[in-house]
């Protein structure tokens, strides 16, 4: 149960929005333009990649498993690979690229001085654009909000994970801006 | 030297919502419903949220920034200073004491809110709408200096740039200028 009288029964940051739309339209707009947006190096699934371990560092179920599951669906990953790159993404198998963005994110997780000139060099020395290194962080940052935003008012999350799965075609396939009811 | 190439002239968030227009109008329209939108808190109540926020994640401009925004609009500095050192003991409301241990909770983690801090708030009197909006205040501040922090953007060469800032926060609000940025070049 939420801390506040959301009024409808949906689950994470779908009660939130659904509860206040007047936040919700830019929120998801920011989304859609961060995560989904076709004018971009990243891909859609190397974007919810970082969303998803920020998340995941931010102990938020509910972000964790939707974004997971999101980026498993771009990426051809099951959730069990998902989970292992969120617990060591070193040892996984993704471009030394991503490892410095993910390494970059972190930092911005814990706070955004903890990003140091050296993982920025890193970054660059693998082919990072400054837009990509740019993405990375406001995409950390941007979930570091949207965590908060979900733990701190206390929504209710599915149990299930595979409940996220099941939902990720239809969320890739629609976006972020019909993501409310449906 | 801020990690990525940005505008000179811009120091903190504006050299960044520069760069990226296409994320800025977003959260520049929400940044300007929570904090210039109706709402039963003050425009100052809610920059004494943000203040308090970057005072505790450590973001000198954003503090400062939103630190000369709650005093301009309160017409004392009494208040925001003494709200970054210590909630309880600050000159403001209990309802607001609530709201602004929720924001510095949040802060930390969504974990931190706890279900008692929240009946707190609502038995001085907050409304589900004014903790909702306090949550998400604390969670854009997270977001905001995370941004302004995490690209290493730098901070303005004279303090002035403060009032300046505040002046426009106020007057204006948190949408960009029709006109842009330019005349702030030297």
């Amino acid at each position: 149960m939420a801390y506040i009288e959301l009024n409808n029964d949906l689950p994470g940051i779908r009660g939130l929005m659904a509860y206040r739309p007047e936040t919700e339209k830019a929120l998801n707009a920011l989304a859609e333009t961060l995560l989904r947006d076709d004018d971009n190096t990243l891909t859609r699934g190397e974007r919810e990649l970082i969303g998803a371990y920020v998340s995941y560092l931010n102990d938020c179920f509910f972000c964790q498993n939707v974004h997971g599951a999101l980026a498993g669906h771009y990426l051809d990953c099951n959730i069990d690979e998902i989970d292992a790159i969120k617990k060591d993404f070193y040892s996984a198998d993704l471009s030394s690229k991503m490892k410095s963005l993910l390494a970059i994110a972190a930092s911005v997780q814990k706070g955004g001085k903890n990003v140091t000139e050296g993982q920025i060099t890193a970054a660059r020395n693998t082919g990072a654009t400054d837009k990509e290194i740019h993405d990375a962080v406001l995409i950390a940052a941007a979930f570091c909000m949207f965590n908060r935003y979900v733990d701190g008012l206390g929504t209710w999350a599915p149990p299930d994970r595979q409940f996220y799965v099941n939902r990720a075609p239809q969320r890739a396939e629609e976006g972020y801006q019909s993501s409310v009811y449906k | 030297m801020p990690h990525i190439a940005l505008e000179d002239h811009l120091p903190g968030i504006t050299g960044l919502l520069e760069y990226s227009k296409g994320t800025a109008q977003p959260i520049r329209d929400l940044t300007q419903f929570l904090l210039r939108g109706p709402s039963t808190l003050t425009e100052a109540e809610r920059e004494l949220i943000a203040t308090v926020v970057s005072y505790g994640n450590e973001c000198t401009f954003c503090t400062t920034a939103h630190t000369a925004a709650a005093d301009l609009l309160s017409g004392e500095s009494q208040t925001a200073e003494k709200v970054k050192q210590d909630i309880d003991t600050a000159p403001v409301s209990e309802k607001m004491k609530a709201l602004l241990t929720i924001a510095s909770l949040t802060r930390q983690s969504g974990k931190s809110v706890t279900p008692d801090i929240v009946q707190k708030a609502k038995d001085a009197g907050a409304t589900d709408i004014e903790i909702h909006d306090t949550v998400l205040i604390a969670a854009l501040f997270c977001l905001y200096n995370r941004y302004v922090d995490g690209l290493g953007t730098a901070l303005p060469a004279d303090p002035a740039y403060y009032n300046i800032l505040a002046d426009r926060l106020v007057n204006h609000g948190y949408t960009r200028l029709p006109q842009g940025y330019d005349h702030l070049k030297k």
